[in-house]
């Protein structure tokens, strides 16, 4: 059975389309990369798969279990790495993940064993009692996915958990990720813009453009699709070397905001 | 229950840990409770009104309310999409539990901040009548404290970033601070104005805290509990509506 199975999704803001009847499908221990230039869907795509915004049209099924109806059952089978960071800031990173656990009820029974397993796979155990605003970007992440893992989830989704790290810090993380998508058949769902990091990583691979997705395959199967020698240039191939322009949202100024306050500290 | 809890949690903790903020927003409360207290103090004696900061510290203890109220409430646009609300968001709890513990820890906040206003204006020369209605006081507190943060979260609810957040303050926040009573009594009001102070409800935030602290009143007792608490449970309910309508 697949895992996660997307089926004629579609998007509309006003009289835009941001995702077009987009379906795919992602198999039980895969790790699937969502690739696209900016403004191509990949957000809103991930936004619909994990109950943050209900599809236009079309249906998602995790686990399979509807994300309309049984959303709460949907939302226990995934674990979450925004692409801002979704931490609190004022917490210690212990108390981060006690949080979490009590908003999905994670029993109490060997919570804090399993609280330290995960802080240490993430290396932060000897942190724990950091306040998380202490944390460098890199250690903020690893901290998210170690609290994404802690309710068992089956789907790990992960929205361009790299951007903004440093080449050691991103290849520690894939290599935490591809440990647990081996040991615990953990199913991986990305997205990013380094196309040498989903070549490296991913079983395969799904390129939308304008809302629709325009290929999809291993990345063996891409490049000889279009006869490049690299992903990225498969994906240039595909998707066009123009630049796309985004006109800035609500999120974009606070995101310049939020980088203003950080430089000031 | 444990959702609405370690959510009330977290904003009690975030607010004991930042105590550059504690400090910094008594600033304003302090500054209008000397410069208008003892600056009108005379003025408001000659006119055979009594004791101005008497009259006054109830509408300044009021004022402190109601802007960190308004302002946890509005604080959430950022947390929906830099902080915690947004792991809140796809964790399996419904979304009326969410917006429940933000706005009573909120209000636990806003009502704990009057408090050290009352403190502060006991050492400024505020005298409490009696000691009997405190409790009541402590009621009307936490009364101003929960409608102005679920009024502050219904609001944060509608608007997608800050740039709304100036209007807010200039066409809500402070005609209901300015238009209520904390400053001025609301007697032989030109018609205009007392219809205004009669229809916001921080008039009735301003008079329970005088009746409760000093015994002086303007509408009663009754009223003021009555039509506080009905509002709280409306704005709560229109909070959520529109809290369980927010798509990130």
């Amino acid at each position: 059975m697949n895992i996660i199975e997307a089926s004629n999704l579609t998007k509309t803001f006003g009289d835009f389309t941001a995702v077009n009847n987009v379906s795919f499908s992602v198999g039980q221990g895969e790790i699937f990369a969502f690739l696209g230039p900016n403004g191509a869907g990949k957000s809103t795509t991930i936004k619909m798969l994990t109950t943050l915004l209900k599809p236009t049209k079309g249906e998602v099924l995790l686990n399979g279990k509807n994300s309309l109806t049984q959303q709460d059952e949907v939302r226990k089978t995934f674990g979450i790495v925004f692409q801002d960071p979704s931490l609190d800031e004022e917490l210690t990173a212990y108390e981060n993940m006690k949080f979490h656990a009590v908003l999905y009820k994670v029993s109490k029974k060997g919570l804090d064993e399993k609280i330290k397993s995960l802080l240490e796979f993430v290396d932060l155990w000897d942190r724990k009692d950091s306040l998380v605003k202490q944390f460098s970007g890199g250690m903020k992440r690893r901290l998210e996915i170690a609290r994404g893992l802690l309710h068992h989830p089956r789907i790990l989704f992960l929205d361009e958990p790299t951007l903004g790290l440093d080449p050691q810090t991103r290849n520690h993380l894939w290599s935490y990720i591809k440990n647990l998508n081996q040991t615990e058949q953990l199913t991986v769902f990305l997205t990013t813009h380094y196309m040498e990091e989903a070549e490296k990583i991913a079983d395969r691979i799904a390129i939308i453009d304008h809302g629709k997705i325009i290929a999809q395959g291993t990345a063996e199967e891409l490049k000889a699709q279009t006869q490049t020698a690299s992903l990225e240039e498969a994906f240039l191939s595909l998707t066009g070397h123009a630049i796309r322009e985004e006109g800035a949202t609500g999120l974009d100024r606070m995101r310049e905001m939020r980088q203003r306050r950080a430089g000031r500290r | 229950m444990s959702t609405i809890y370690i959510l009330w949690l977290r904003q009690i903790k975030r607010y004991l840990r930042s105590r550059s903020r504690i400090i910094g927003s008594l600033g304003q409360p302090l500054l209008f409770l000397l410069a208008l207290g003892y600056g009108f103090g005379p003025v408001f004696k000659n006119a055979g009104q009594g004791n101005y900061i008497q009259f006054l510290a109830p509408g300044i203890i009021a004022m402190s309310i109601l802007f960190t109220s308004i302002f946890t409430g509005v604080e959430m646009i950022w947390d929906r999409q830099f902080g915690f609300l947004k792991e809140t968001l796809v964790a399996p709890v419904s979304r009326f539990n969410i917006m429940m513990g933000r706005v009573l820890g909120g209000a636990t906040v806003a009502a704990f901040q009057g408090l050290i206003v009352l403190i502060i204006s006991i050492l400024a020369g505020f005298r409490i009548h009696h000691w009997q209605s405190f409790p009541l006081a402590i009621l009307f507190m936490l009364l101003i404290a929960l409608l102005f943060t679920a009024l502050g979260t219904a609001i944060a609810s509608m608007l997608e970033d800050f740039q709304g957040f100036q209007l807010i303050m200039s066409f809500v926040v402070m005609p209901i601070y300015f238009l209520s009573g904390a400053i001025f009594p609301l007697a032989n009001l030109p018609v205009v104005l007392n219809y205004i102070t009669r229809v916001n409800p921080l008039s009735y935030g301003v008079d329970g805290l005088r009746i409760a602290l000093i015994q002086q009143q303007h509408f009663n007792v009754g009223l003021d509990l009555f039509l506080l608490s009905a509002l709280s449970i409306l704005l709560v309910a229109f909070g959520s509506y529109l809290f369980s309508k927010i798509q990130v």
